[in-house]
């Protein structure tokens, strides 16, 4: 076990690069680092061909740290620019990391029609209920009743489902983990990565710096051992009355579904496209020859 | 440098295929007459509404100002129409109109045409009026080569039209043919203005 | 535009012409949101794009749409968007990142009459100095003009030319005459375009440093998958790409980024004359009002004025050394603008000729007419 952590640090992470890294001591952000490395090593993807791509905020630093092809996109808008990418050189394995507020606040609109397109793209979306760099205001997921920079007597609206919304637009494959279930993420993300089509893990992960010390979750141990406490298998979930699940929330796979990839079906568009361009060239030759030789 | 500009308007209602006989005559004047053409047309809201119009600037040297200024030749396929774009044509200029569909002529160097009619009973379809239109057009102006507009003519059609637009096409330069335009009045401009 | 007699020629609309071009400069990659008056671009590219393996793409938003273009280019594909006025709006904050992360791409701007949703369907040229400085920060850019069919073709071969040597989002400034007004035109064969594409590293992977100056000022660009392994971001780097806020490298990366432009003036500003050479008053114009322009003009002459047309075809960097040449040999410069007066603000911020500065503003949705000018010139 140490061997492939070692493995995996001198392989995966850029040493001509300036560490340390910008995380808070505790962050989830490293364990879903670690997670993600260890299933591409594990699927044994060449780092030439793999995309890391991210939005603004904590999570928008993971590409900077790693050895792939990276980028570090605008607020919102990372899952555009990997749709960009993937497009033009569908080789590649192009993986997306955002947060919650990158993900469905201002880049909402991106999300569900990147679900809805179903191209062959794997969004990782760490969910730690605030905006943490920006210094703990609320967020999309921020639960009903949180304190938060922006919610001092207690947030008035509620919270997003991210996975459950991933599933309602359309995506092929939706799993969550958190960041206590380290192995059970490295294995959702590699379903993910494996999947054809638009996939999306959502982590719950923990900002104890932020949302934690405002509403008294404990430090990050404390945060992260909650999540143990109150995740449960989507399987066990379904035979558990709604008292039972009160405060819970489910791991696993929530969605697996096979569907057209509109870079496959594209392949289609592009060969009808070329057929009629031949026919439409000979037919006007034709009509020519005909009229006036 | 004015004089040789030959300007042509096509004007009537949306849905009368204005633009598409304007877009065939730019075509035959420039791609296969190689001479300058630059065509415009009326867009959006107004290209919809009641009027509709579209332009042809015809020249042997390259052209400055895309649109109409000195209008040479005016096709007015509703009274609307011939109304609203009759005021900047030149005073040799001519004005050929819809039979059926503009009455009241503001001049007397007009040629009537019934257009319409010629598409319902000729050709069984009142759709292509605009290619009939076009023909006696194209005769008229003196601009455009007529195997070059037929030539267009097919290559912007819809397929399986090209028959029927093509009949149409030549119902319209045989009606022309029949006109002599050295009858008409030498000037748009009645007496009393042309001696002010 | 000059053709041969054996050369075939095409009737094109403007937008159709842009299609051309972009397809001729090696554009294989299109991403856009409808929008009047440029979708006739999306609907032709949508088409031609597949029919030469390129891809095509409607995005859910102008936003998505320069973001995608952005992500293309960097994996190696020459892209293009096109938008009106509220798209493009919606794009400055995309666009600011392919300046800063020095990503080729070209943006067509066909403008309609804003602010806000604005008159859609007249033409405008009021999205100049957004085109400038429409996203934040000092950053470096470049703006063209085009005022015919012909120009819609050659200035956006240039235009993708330009954004792959300098690696930097060229804006193409159409209106919605120049996007609908048919010509014939002679395109040229692909053997007669020269096409410029990003220059690659030629140094091993292990050795390349994405970000790094050289003597063009312009980093040689891998892209995405070809085995040199680099981070891409919006946030100010090192020559490494890798976020600094380290004084030196902050003020190196900047002033690199905006010198490369400058080196390249006298290959990026382009302005055409006509009848300059004796000229005494000159109108100076762009876009659609360049060809109002040059009818009066020529009107003025046969009146026995001296006058001529500086057409700036260049918008951004502004072409001040030529600008000033004219401004220095005429006594009146008239300057014919659908819009307040956005390129006029340059000339007269420029002009130390003490020539005299006429602005023609005209902002009711309609192209300035070549009588409005040549009163102008009579009257200077």
């Amino acid at each position: 076990m140490l061997e492939r952590a070692e493995i995996i640090r001198q392989e995966y992470l850029r040493h001509d690069k300036k560490f340390p890294h910008v995380w808070c001591p505790g962050c989830g952000n490293g364990i879903v680092m670690g997670a993600l490395l260890r299933a591409v090593h594990t699927l044994e993807l060449s780092k030439d061909e793999v995309v890391l791509a991210s939005g603004i905020g904590c999570s928008g630093r993971m590409p900077t740290y790693v050895d792939f092809n990276t980028i570090h996109t605008t607020h919102g808008r990372a899952l555009t620019f990997s749709t960009g990418i993937k497009l033009a050189k569908p080789e590649l394995t192009v993986i997306t990391v955002m947060g919650d507020g990158d993900s469905t606040a201002i880049g909402g609109n991106h999300f569900i029609h990147a679900a809805r397109r179903n191209l062959d793209l794997t969004a990782i979306i760490i969910n730690n209920s605030t905006y943490g760099m920006t210094g703990g205001q609320y967020s999309p997921t921020t639960p009903y009743g949180s304190i938060s920079t922006t919610s001092v007597y207690g947030h008035v609206e509620h919270a997003f489902c991210i996975a459950e919304l991933a599933v309602t637009a359309g995506a092929s494959f939706v799993a969550r983990g958190t960041v206590y279930h380290a192995t059970h993420l490295e294995e959702i993300i590699q379903q993910a990565i494996k999947k054809k089509g638009f996939s999306v893990v959502e982590v719950i992960s923990n900002c104890h710096v932020q949302h934690g010390r405002r509403n008294k979750l404990g430090g990050a141990v404390a945060m992260i051992n909650s999540f143990k406490e109150n995740a449960v298998r989507v399987n066990k979930a379904e035979k558990m009355s709604a008292e039972e699940l009160e405060g819970k929330f489910t791991i696993g796979v929530l969605a697996d579904v096979d569907k057209p990839i509109s870079t496959e079906q594209y392949k289609r568009v592009v060969a009808e496209a070329r057929k009629n361009a031949v026919k439409n060239a000979d037919e006007k030759e034709k009509t020519k020859v005909k009229r006036y030789e | 440098m004015s004089d040789e500009r030959y300007e042509v308007r096509f004007s009537g209602s949306g849905g009368q295929g204005i633009i598409t006989a304007a877009v065939i005559l730019a075509d035959a004047i420039g791609s296969f007459d190689n001479k300058f053409v630059c065509q415009t047309q009326s867009y959006g809201p107004e290209a919809r509404g009641g009027k509709s119009k579209a332009e042809v600037v015809i020249s042997q040297s390259p052209i400055d100002y895309p649109k109409a200024l000195e209008v040479d030749l005016l096709l007015a396929m509703t009274q609307t129409a011939c109304d609203a774009y009759f005021f900047d044509i030149k005073p040799e200029g001519l004005l050929i109109v819809d039979s059926g569909l503009v009455q009241q002529l503001p001049t007397s160097r007009a040629v009537s045409i019934p257009f319409t009619q010629i598409a319902r009973d000729v050709i069984g379809r009142e759709l292509v009026a605009n290619m009939v239109a076009l023909g006696a057009v194209g005769y008229l102006c003196g601009q455009v080569g007529l195997g070059s507009l037929e030539q267009a003519l097919l290559a912007r059609v819809p397929k399986g039209t090209e028959k029927m637009n093509s009949e149409a096409l030549q119902a319209g330069i045989e009606e022309a043919r029949k006109i002599d335009l050295d009858t008409l009045p030498r000037s748009v401009l009645s007496d009393w203005e042309d001696e002010l | 535009m000059v053709d041969s007699e054996n050369v075939k020629r095409v009737l094109l609309q403007g937008n159709e012409a842009i299609v051309a071009g972009a397809l001729a400069a090696g554009c294989r990659f299109f991403a856009g949101y409808p929008i009047t008056p440029a979708s006739e671009i999306s609907e032709l590219l949508s088409i031609k794009l597949p029919e030469l393996g390129g891809t095509f793409i409607q995005m859910e938003d102008e936003i998505a749409s320069i973001g995608a273009v952005i992500g293309a280019s960097l994996a190696g594909t020459k892209s293009l968007t096109a938008t009106s006025g509220p798209g493009f709006s919606l794009m400055q904050e995309n666009l600011g990142y392919a300046c800063v992360a020095e990503v080729p791409c070209v943006i067509v701007n066909v403008m309609r009459g804003g602010p806000s949703t604005g008159l859609p369907t007249s033409p405008s040229q009021g999205d100049v100095q957004m085109a400038r400085w429409g996203t934040h920060g000092d950053h470096p850019i470049i703006v063209l003009a085009v005022s015919s069919v012909a120009d819609c073709f050659s200035v956006t071969v240039k235009a993708f030319n330009l954004s792959e040597k300098y690696r930097v989002p060229v804006i193409i400034l159409s209106d919605e005459v120049v996007a609908h007004t048919r010509e014939a035109v002679a395109l040229p064969g692909n053997d007669q375009i020269r096409v410029i594409d990003r220059v690659a590293p030629d140094v091993p992977p292990e050795w390349y440093k994405p970000y790094a100056d050289n003597n063009r000022g312009v980093p040689d660009m891998a892209n995405f998958g070809d085995g040199y392994r680099h981070h891409v971001t919006g946030l100010i780097h090192d020559d490494m790409g890798y976020p600094t806020q380290n004084p030196q490298e902050v003020e190196k990366f900047y002033k690199r980024i905006h010198s490369k432009i400058s080196k390249g003036f006298q290959d990026i500003q382009v302005t055409k004359t006509f009848l300059m050479e004796d000229a005494e008053i000159c109108v100076i114009a762009y876009g659609s009002v360049a060809r109002s322009a040059l009818k009066a003009v020529r009107t003025a002459r046969e009146q026995g004025v001296k006058a001529g047309l500086v057409q700036l075809v260049t918008l951004f960097p502004f072409p001040r050394k030529s600008v000033d040449m004219y401004l220095r040999q005429c006594r009146v410069a008239i300057v014919p603008e659908m819009n307040m007066g956005q390129i006029s603000r340059e000339i007269t911020r420029i002009n130390q000729a003490n020539c005299r500065i006429v602005k023609h503003n005209r902002i009711d949705g309609h192209l300035i007419s070549p009588d409005e000018i040549l009163k102008r010139i009579v009257k200077a």
